[in-house]
């Protein structure tokens, strides 16, 4: 009996030697961090995606309380969320613009020629290197999902060999624009409802021959719509993303898109994934 | 080989065999000239570099070898005429990279007549300046493939001492046999060649590498070469051994640092199709206008070495040989190692165009590519000392920056690994995708 309890208090007293070691230097080797950072460290949605262009949340809510970042400047933030941390530290910030991310490009596997076979690495950026890629459309979307994979919120979904971004999950951070060889895609403001989706700016005959759903720049929609509302850059229409007043969705019924390629997200969305079933 | 030859044989590490070499089909065949076409699209950025500015327009009329295009900064070249006649249109054509490309048709009028050329120089007497300038304004690239402006590697910084001219005679791809036969028709123009480019580096130390499947040739040029002095190197025949850095190992024992320039070690190197090119525009004025390509294959009825002009489409080129016996399932501009396989018959030769090559359809495999067995084949054949079988693996894992401190960026791109490569990995593409991606991200931090 006597040896077991020599055993426990040999070990208490070694026990209690080493806590005290380590209580002093806590309370002398002590890091003095700011506790604000903490504090914004928690308000903000922690999922590390970079958008803000810091090394993750931790390292943004560091420029933040250091005044080197806005609050506003973190994507994936509600409105709510930033104005809670202004308020926590006695800032003024303006307005946060949502913004989405879009695939500007309508030609999936029925729509646009494919022209070569490729056999190499799934990767858009590899497939661009060789011959310019597999599809015919120098332009286009080419299907391989570089950009989901770079997302960090699984917002894009490849359907029917092209890139269809799911608006409810997107943040705009912007790591798919980084990532596209082709250049598709744009972060545009959250309530936009009508997109033309097409990149090329090739001339319409070109467009015509190796994609059904081309921009043909025929203007219909730019006649339909407000003033200001489409913009017409070289040979294909773009929507005026920077104004004020957005189409609205009746301009799709009202233009009659000859080629089909004016199109709100959800219809986008649908034509693609329906089509998947299909084949 | 006869007694009288005399060379001594050099390599370097790492390389393959490639198993096929074709040479054969097209190796004992004289080099012929291409007769005059109807119109020819010469494309505008024939370059490394800047494009040049373009400065005809449609419907004007020009001569062979007048400027249509003029240099526009330092790594930059003019552009020349192929023929006499119309601008018929500028115009968007395929382009050998797959992307469409800029290019003056011009319709041939029939009479081929030259422009005022530039008066010759005597270059044993000419200053070094006087030759760069020429080589400049003939619109000289180097044509073994990289069309890299030549007298951009002629003149080097005043910091940087060069001692060593090397011409790239290796001609290590398979199939390729254009440098070969130059080599052995023309050996005074590349031997004098050779000397121009040495005068105008101020080098005393020029060499030809040639591979020691030439032995013809290697027997010309050894005939001829003192009258030049200009020394002649055999080299063993292993593939990459026409890669500029392992050229310059096997013939000086210098390695190039990652990173560096040939010019870094002392060195210069040139392709004897750039000699060639050279003596001509010194001692004549011509401009680069015209070159030797070869058009081979199983599949083409007679492969030949041709002369053709700039802006020849490569179907006509075909046509030229015979036209096709097989269906072909992949045709490619240069040759099967580290060529471009094409996908359109309208991309037309260009200065560093050397060969068209047209596999049989059967020769064609398309391969799935197996997990890594670890054999290490890869980096025995690795001519730069990399490790690509763990560098494509963090590359498929998307680690690119770890890929980059592994030395991604020293990778030459000569296939080698993927061509040894028994489970089929594409490393070679996955080392182009980290280089692009890499470079993406250096540019991004800068802004």
């Amino acid at each position: 009996m006597g040896e077991y309890l020599l055993a426990v208090l040999i070990l208490a007293v070694i026990g209690v030697f080493l806590g005290c070691i380590i209580g002093i230097a806590a309370k002398l080797f002590k890091v003095q961090t700011d506790p604000r950072i903490e504090l914004v460290t928690e308000l903000l949605p922690g999922v590390n995606c970079g958008g803000c262009g810091m090394a993750g949340c931790a390292d943004f809510a560091r420029s933040i309380v250091t005044g080197e970042n806005p609050p506003n400047k973190c994507p994936v933030c509600s409105q709510e969320a930033v104005s809670a941390i202004a308020k926590a530290l006695g800032i003024e910030v303006g307005d946060t613009v949502k913004k989405v991310a879009v695939v500007l490009c309508g030609g999936d596997k029925n729509q646009e020629k494919v022209e070569n076979l490729y056999n190499g690495v799934s990767d858009c950026v590899s497939a661009s290197l060789i011959a310019g890629g597999p599809k015919s459309c120098a332009y286009g979307c080419l299907g391989m999902g570089s950009c989901a994979r770079a997302c960090p919120f699984g917002a894009i979904e490849m359907l029917n060999g092209l890139a269809v971004v799911h608006n409810h999950l997107c943040v705009g951070c912007g790591k798919c624009v980084e990532v596209c060889p082709r250049n598709l895609i744009k972060l545009v403001p959250t309530e936009t409802k009508v997109h033309v989706y097409c990149s090329s700016p090739e001339k319409a005959p070109a467009k015509r021959k190796v994609c059904n759903v081309a921009c043909i720049g025929c203007r219909k929609c730019v006649k339909a719509a407000k003033e200001g509302q489409f913009a017409v850059k070289g040979f294909k229409v773009e929507v005026n993303y920077d104004s004020d007043n957005l189409p609205s969705e009746e301009v799709i019924a009202a233009a009659a898109c000859p080629t089909g390629c004016l199109l709100t997200t959800q219809t986008h969305y649908e034509i693609e994934k329906n089509a998947g079933v299909e084949k | 080989m006869s007694s009288d030859i005399s060379y001594k044989t050099v390599s370097f590490k790492g390389g393959v065999h490639p198993a096929k070499d074709g040479k054969s089909l097209s190796g004992d065949r004289p080099i012929k000239t291409a007769p005059l076409l109807e119109k020819y699209q010469v494309i505008v950025h024939q370059n490394i570099g800047a494009p040049p500015k373009l400065l005809v327009a449609v419907g004007d009329k020009v001569k062979k070898g007048q400027l249509l295009a003029e240099a526009d900064g330092f790594v930059s070249v003019p552009l020349h005429a192929p023929t006499s006649g119309e601008v018929s249109a500028i115009c968007d054509i395929p382009g050998p990279m797959g992307v469409p490309v800029q290019a003056v048709e011009i319709k041939s009028d029939g009479e081929d007549t030259w422009t005022e050329l530039l008066s010759p120089l005597d270059w044993r007497n000419a200053e070094p300046q006087e030759l760069k300038d020429r080589i400049h304004d003939a619109g000289i690239v180097g044509m073994g493939g990289a069309a890299f402006p030549a007298h951009v590697k002629l003149s080097p910084p005043p910091d940087k001492k060069i001692d060593y001219l090397i011409l790239n005679g290796a001609e290590c791809e398979p199939y390729l046999t254009a440098d070969h036969r130059l080599m052995l028709e023309e050996p005074d123009k590349v031997l004098e060649g050779a000397a121009i480019l040495g005068r105008s580096l101020g080098v005393s130390n020029v060499f030809v590498g040639i591979e020691t499947n030439k032995e013809d040739a290697i027997a010309v040029l050894l005939k001829k070469a003192s009258a030049y002095n200009v020394g002649i190197v055999g080299l063993k025949v292993q593939y990459p051994q026409g890669a500029e850095k392992q050229l310059i190992y096997a013939v000086t024992k210098r390695k190039v640092p990652a990173g560096g320039l040939p010019m870094d070690v002392g060195c210069v190197v040139q392709n004897v199709g750039t000699a060639a090119a050279v003596t001509d525009a010194v001692k004549a004025g011509i401009p680069l206008i015209e070159r030797v390509t070869t058009v081979t294959g199983e599949p083409v009825k007679e492969p030949a070495n041709w002369r053709f002009r700039l802006g020849t489409p490569i179907i006509k080129a075909i046509e030229l040989a015979g036209g096709v016996a097989s269906e072909p399932g992949k045709a490619i501009l240069g040759g099967p190692m580290m060529g471009f396989a094409q996908k359109s018959f309208d991309v037309t030769i260009m200065k560093n165009t050397s060969g068209i090559l047209l596999l049989d359809a059967k020769d064609v495999f398309q391969y799935e590519s197996n997990p890594c067995i670890r054999c290490g084949k890869c980096i025995n054949a690795c001519a730069m000392n990399l490790s690509p079988g763990p560098l494509g693996a963090m590359i498929e894992s998307e680690k690119f920056d770890l890929a980059a401190r592994a030395g991604v960026m020293d990778c030459i791109e000569c296939g080698s690994c993927a061509y040894i490569c028994p489970a089929r990995i594409p490393l070679v593409q996955h080392f182009r995708r980290a280089k692009a991606e890499i470079r993406r991200m250096t540019q991004n931090q800068k802004k």
